[in-house]
C-alpha cells in the first residue's frame, strides 16, 4: 500500500515538470512581458528602470533560461514573490486554499446527500415516473452552465427574497450558503447519474438474488449488498467531482467573489501575474493529484479485491525471499 | 480475376454492413424518446443558424437609444439590452458561435486526442507510456484555467476559443480512445492484417478504430455539450468572443451587470445554453443506449 | 389433525405416504417473461411435489424452465419482465405466491432455500464469507452478532473449510471452496426444503464430485428434502430418489429412479440417454437429439418436443394429457394412445 502510494507521489514529478513548462510557454507566448505589466501599474519610469526591471527577471535570456531558474526555485521549495502585489505566491495561496477548501466540502456534502438518494431511488425505479424526473433533472442540471445557476440563485434569494447575501465572504456562513448550494448542484446532477447507473448495473447480480434468498429484507438488500458494490462508481464520480471543484472553482468563486484559489488564478492571468499563475496552477495540480490518490486509496478500503491487489505485490516479495532462505536452509 | 471479383464482393459487403449498422443506429436512435427530442432541439438550431447566416450581421448591432432595457414584448420577444439592441435577433445571432465552438473544440479535441489514443493502444510499452504521461499531464490543469491562460497567450477570438477549449478535451478522448483500442488489438483480424503485411497505420484507422468507435462517439456528443459550456463560461468570465459579438457567454456576461432590474437579458442566452447542451446530451445518451450491446434487451 | 399446521414438524413417519409428508407442492405453475416485443413461455404447468428427506432430480436442457421453476418457489422471479401467471406453490403447507414481503423473508432461508447455479457470482465481493452466512442466521433466529458468527464458523466446517477463513473474501477462494460457501449459506437454518440449481455444473468435474457428496451427506444429516436441478443424468443416478424430465416448460417423464431409467417411456428421455457416453461398453455410439430447443417465444402447438422427436405423427400437435403409466410414473406423450407403441432405445441407430 505504501509502496502504491509513494510510486503514485514520484509520478508527481514529471507531471509537475510537464504542466509548469505548458503554462511557462504559454504565458511567455502572451503579447507583454512582466516588465510591461510592472510598468503599466507603476505609471511613470524612466529607462534606466526599465533595463533594471529587465535584467532583474532575465528578460534578455532565452524562455529555457528563465525556466530553468523558476524551476530551480521550485525545487527549492521557493514559488517566488509576484511581481504585481509583492506578496510571496506561497503564503496568498494558502490563504485562500481553505476558502476553496470549505466550499469544495460543502458542496460535496451537498452534492451526495441529494445525489446518492436520487441515483438509488431513479434505479430501483428504473423506467417509472421518480427515474423520469430524476433523469430530466439531472440531465438539465448537467445542460445548465454553472454560472447562470448561481445567478439565479443570487436573483431569487438575494434579489427577490433578499435573505442570502449576493455574494461576498463577509456574512459568515450565510455567505457560504449560496456558493455551497450552487457549486454542490453541478456536482449533484453527474454524481446521481453515475449512483443510477451503477446502481442498476449492481441490482442486475447474482449475489442480491442470493441474498434475498436467504430471506434478507428488501431495504437490507438494497443498503447492505447493493450500495457496498455501487460505492466505488459512485465515488471516483464524486472524487472527479471534488477535483473539478477544487480545480475549476474558478466560475463559481468568480459569481460569487469568494475568495479561493480558482479566484486567485483567474485574477492572476488577468493582471498577468506570472509568478502567481505559475504557482497558482501547480499548487492546484498537486491538490488535484493528491485527491485522486486519496479516492484510489479510499477503494481499498471499500473493495477488498483491490486492497489484496496492493498488499499481494509486498507479500509476493516477502514471499519469494522467505523461499530462498528455506532454499538455502 | 475471380479473386478481383471476389475482393469486389467483400468491399460490397462491408459498405453493405456499415450502412445497415448506421441504420441500425439511426433506428434505435428514433425510438428513443429522449435522443429524438435532442435530435429536433439540434435541427430546430441549424435552421436558426442557416437562416441567420443569411441576414444581415448588422441586425445584431443596430442600437435604439429610445427602447433600453425593454422587457420582452412582440417587438422584442426577449426584450432589449442597454444599448437598446433587440436580444432576439442577438440570441438567434448567437447560435453560429456556440455551434462552431462546440463542433469545433470537439472535433479539435477528438482528431488530436483519438489519433494519439489509437497510437498508446496499439503500440503500448514506451509509446504508450509517454502518451499517458501527457494525457496526465493536460488533465490535471484546470480546464478553464487552460483555457484562460490559452487565450490570453493567443489573444481573444473565435479561432482561440476553440483551440483552448479543444485542447482541454485531448486527454478524455487519448483515454476513451485508448481503453476502447485495447479491447480490440489483441483480436484475430488484426493480426490477420498483420499477417497479409498491411501497415500499422493502415491497420489502425481502417481495422481497429472502427471497431472500437462506439464509445469514441458516445464521448464525442458529450463532450461537444461540455465544450460549449466551458466556452460560455470562458466568455462569461471575459476570456472568451469579445463583447459586441452575440455569443451567449459573453451576452450574459454583459447583462450581469444589469441583472436584478432586467433579468431577461441573462435568462434567453441561458436558456439557449441549456437546450443546446442538453440535445446533445440527450443524444449522446441516446447513442450509448444505441451502441451498448451490453444494455440492449 | 391440521395438515397446515403439522405439515412441517419433524417427526418421525411411517413409510406409507400421506399429506403430512409433503414439503413443497407445485402445481401447473406457468411463467411467463413479458418483453417489448415477445413473450417468452419459460414454464408451462409445471406440478411438482417432494416428500421430507426425499431428492428428486429436475432434469432439462438450458432453457427448459428449471431456474424459472425453482425461482418461483421462493417467489423470486424478477418482475418486470416475469409473470407468474397461474398455479400454486406451498412449502410446508404455506402458499407461497399469495405472501407478503415480510411472510417471504420468513420462509426464505428458514424453510426453503436455494444453492445457485454460478458460485463465482453469488457471493456478495465486498462482504466476508463468514458475515454472510451471519446474516442468513440472523436473519431467522435471535442470536447476537457474535453468536451468529460462531455458528456461521460452524457451518464452514461443516461444509469442509477452516473455521479461521470466515473473515476472508469471495475472492480469496477457489470455485468450489465458493460453492461450498454458497452451500454453507443455504443450510445455515436447516432449511425443510433445499433447492440446487446445477450446484455442480460450473466446478471442475473433480470438484463436483466432492460437492454432490457433501450435499448428500448434508442432505442425510439434517433430513432436507432437495431439489436437484441438473442437465447431467450421473449426477441424477447418484443422488435423486424421483425424477422428472423437463423440455420447453413442461414436464414430460415423472418417475422414480428405476422408473425413469429402467423404463424410460418418453421419446425425449430416450434421446437424453442416447446421448450420454457409455462408460461401460465404449463401443456405444452417441445418438444426439437432432434440432434445438424451440425459441421459448414461439412454442410449436402440441407436444413441444415433436419437431424433434423421431416417433412424432400428426396427432403429436394436439393438446396433450399427463398419462399415468404407473402409481409412480406419469408421462406427457399422446403417441401411447396407440397401445402397440414403444421406443427402442438405441436399437434403430441413428
Amino acid at each position: 500500500m505504501i509502496r502504491f502510494i509513494l510510486k503514485r507521489i514520484l509520478l508527481l514529478i514529471p507531471v509537475i515538470i510537464g504542466v509548469s513548462f505548458i503554462v511557462f510557454a504559454l504565458l511567455e507566448a502572451a503579447p507583454g512581458d512582466v516588465a510591461d505589466a510592472i510598468i503599466a501599474r507603476a505609471g511613470e519610469v524612466t529607462a534606466e528602470d526599465i533595463e533594471a526591471i529587465r535584467a532583474a527577471h532575465n528578460l534578455d535570456r532565452s524562455m529555457f533560461y528563465r525556466y530553468g531558474v523558476y524551476m530551480l526555485n521550485l525545487i527549492q521549495g521557493d514559488l517566488g514573490i509576484s511581481d504585481i502585489t509583492g506578496l510571496s505566491v506561497w503564503n496568498t495561496f494558502m490563504q485562500r486554499l481553505p476558502n476553496t477548501l470549505l466550499l469544495s466540502f460543502s458542496a460535496l456534502i451537498i452534492g451526495m446527500a441529494v445525489a446518492v438518494p436520487m441515483g438509488i431511488i431513479a434505479a430501483r425505479n428504473a423506467g417509472k415516473l421518480s427515474d423520469n424526473f430524476a433523469s430530466i433533472f439531472t440531465l438539465v442540471g448537467m445542460s445548465m452552465p454553472v454560472f447562470w445557476i448561481g445567478l439565479i440563485l443570487i436573483q431569487v434569494f438575494s434579489g427577490n427574497l433578499g435573505i442570502l447575501p449576493v455574494a461576498g465572504f463577509d456574512h459568515g456562513w450565510r455567505s457560504l450558503i449560496l456558493p455551497a448550494i450552487c457549486s454542490g448542484l453541478s456536482l449533484t446532477a453527474s454524481t446521481a447519474r453515475q449512483t443510477r447507473s451503477s446502481m442498476l448495473e449492481v441490482l442486475k447480480s447474482d449475489y442480491l438474488r442470493t441474498a434475498r434468498a436467504k430471506g434478507t429484507s428488501e431495504d437490507m438488500v438494497i443498503r447492505k449488498h447493493a450500495l457496498s458494490n455501487a460505492w466505488i462508481p459512485i465515488i471516483t464520480a464524486a472524487g472527479s467531482s471534488l477535483c473539478a471543484q477544487l480545480a475549476g472553482s474558478v466560475v463559481v468563486e468568480s459569481v460569487f467573489a469568494w475568495p479561493g484559489i480558482g479566484r486567485l488564478a483567474a485574477e492572476a492571468v488577468f493582471a498577468r501575474d506570472t509568478t502567481t499563475v505559475m504557482g497558482t496552477i501547480i499548487l492546484t495540480t498537486v491538490l488535484y493529484v493528491l485527491v485522486q490518490l486519496l479516492v484510489d486509496v479510499l477503494y481499498a478500503f471499500i473493495d477488498p479485491r483491490i486492497k489484496s491487489q496492493y498488499m499481494n505485490t509486498s507479500k509476493k516479495k516477502k514471499k519469494t525471499g522467505m523461499e530462498k532462505e528455506a532454499a538455502a536452509a | 480475376m475471380s479473386d478481383l471479383r471476389k475482393s469486389e464482393t467483400v468491399a460490397e459487403e462491408s459498405q453493405y454492413k456499415k450502412r445497415s449498422q448506421m441504420l441500425d443506429i439511426w433506428h434505435s436512435l428514433r425510438r428513443n424518446k429522449g435522443a429524438l427530442l435532442g435530435i429536433i432541439i439540434l435541427g430546430m438550431l441549424f435552421i436558426i443558424l442557416i437562416v441567420t447566416l443569411f441576414m444581415p450581421y448588422e441586425m445584431v448591432l443596430r442600437m435604439n437609444p429610445f427602447h433600453r432595457y425593454t422587457p420582452p414584448n412582440w417587438q422584442y420577444p426577449f426584450g432589449t439590452d442597454f444599448m437598446g439592441r433587440n436580444q432576439f435577433h442577438r440570441v438567434l445571432f448567437g447560435t453560429r458561435y456556440s455551434l462552431a465552438i462546440g463542433f469545433g473544440s470537439a472535433g479539435l479535441g477528438a482528431l488530436v486526442g483519438v489519433t494519439l489514443g489509437a497510437f498508446a493502444g496499439y503500440f503500448g510499452k514506451l509509446t504508450d507510456e509517454i502518451i499517458m504521461r501527457f494525457s496526465d499531464i493536460l488533465a490535471s490543469i484546470p480546464g478553464i484555467i487552460l483555457g484562460m491562460v490559452i487565450v490570453s497567450a493567443l489573444g481573444n477570438s473565435l479561432r482561440n476559443v476553440i483551440i483552448a477549449v479543444g485542447v482541454a478535451s485531448i486527454p478524455f478522448f487519448i483515454r476513451i480512445s485508448r481503453a476502447s483500442i485495447l479491447t480490440v488489438r489483441n483480436q484475430e483480424f488484426v493480426e490477420a492484417a498483420h499477417a497479409i503485411g498491411m501497415s500499422h497505420f493502415r491497420i489502425i484507422f481502417r481495422h481497429v478504430l472502427p471497431n472500437g468507435l462506439s464509445p469514441i462517439i458516445v464521448m464525442f456528443s458529450v463532450i461537444l455539450g461540455m465544450s460549449i459550456i466551458t466556452a460560455a463560461s470562458l466568455s462569461f468570465l471575459g476570456w472568451g468572443i469579445p463583447a459586441p459579438a452575440p455569443e451567449w457567454g459573453t451576452m450574459m456576461n454583459v447583462g450581469r451587470v444589469d441583472m436584478l432590474n432586467a433579468p431577461f437579458l441573462m435568462t434567453f442566452p441561458g436558456i439557449f445554453i441549456m437546450i443546446t447542451v442538453l440535445a446533445f446530451n440527450l443524444i449522446g445518451d441516446g447513442l450509448r443506449d444505441a451502441l451498448d450491446p451490453k444494455l440492449k434487451k | 389433525m391440521d395438515v397446515n399446521e403439522t405439515a412441517c414438524e419433524v417427526e418421525a413417519r411411517p413409510p406409507n405416504e400421506t399429506a403430512d409428508d409433503v414439503v413443497l407442492d407445485v402445481n401447473d405453475l406457468v411463467v411467463h417473461y413479458v418483453l417489448e416485443k415477445e413473450t417468452v413461455e419459460a414454464v408451462n404447468g409445471v406440478s411438482l411435489r417432494l416428500k421430507k428427506g426425499e431428492t428428486l432430480g429436475l432434469v432439462g436442457e438450458t432453457g427448459a424452465g428449471k431456474t424459472s421453476t425453482a425461482l418461483s418457489i421462493l417467489n423470486l422471479v424478477q418482475t418486470p419482465p416475469g409473470v407468474i401467471k397461474n398455479g400454486s406453490i406451498s412449502v410446508c403447507g404455506q402458499e407461497v405466491l399469495t405472501m407478503t414481503a415480510k411472510q417471504l423473508e420468513k420462509i426464505r432461508g428458514k424453510d426453503v432455500s436455494m444453492i445457485f447455479q454460478d458460485p463465482m457470482t453469488s457471493l456478495n465481493p465486498v462482504i466476508s464469507v463468514g458475515e454472510q452466512i451471519a446474516e442468513s442466521i440472523r436473519n431467522h433466529e435471535t442470536v447476537n452478532t457474535a453468536e451468529a458468527f460462531e455458528k456461521a464458523g460452524d457451518m464452514l466446517e461443516l461444509v469442509g473449510i477452516p473455521r479461521a477463513r470466515a473473515f476472508e473474501y469471495p475472492h480469496q477462494f477457489s470455485g468450489g471452496m465458493k460453492q461450498r460457501v454458497v452451500i454453507a449459506i443455504a443450510l445455515a437454518c436447516n432449511p425443510k426444503v433445499l433447492l440446487a440449481d446445477e450446484p455442480t455444473s460450473a466446478l471442475d468435474v473433480t470438484i463436483q464430485a466432492q460437492v454432490l457428496d457433501l450435499m448428500h451427506d448434508l442432505k442425510e444429516k439434517m433430513g432436507t428434502a432437495l431439489l436437484m436441478i441438473t442437465h447431467d443424468l450421473g449426477v441424477v443416478a447418484k443422488v435423486c430418489d424421483r425424477v422428472a424430465i423437463m423440455y420447453a416448460g413442461r414436464i414430460v417423464e415423472y418417475g422414480t429412479l428405476t422408473d425413469i431409467f429402467n423404463n424410460t417411456m418418453h421419446p425425449y428421455t430416450e434421446g437424453l440417454f442416447n446421448s450420454l457416453p457409455d462408460a461401460k461398453g465404449r463401443k456405444g455410439k452417441l445418438i444426439p437429439i437432432p434440432g434445438l430447443m424451440p425459441d421459448p417465444t414461439k412454442l410449436p402447438s402440441g407436444c413441444a418436443f415433436q419437431p424433434r422427436c423421431r416417433y412424432a405423427v400428426e396427432s403429436c400437435k394436439d393438446e396433450q394429457t399427463v398419462r399415468e403409466v404407473s402409481g409412480t410414473h406419469t408421462l406427457l406423450c399422446s403417441r401411447y394412445d396407440d397401445p402397440g407403441f414403444s421406443i427402442d432405445m438405441k436399437k434403430s441407430g441413428g
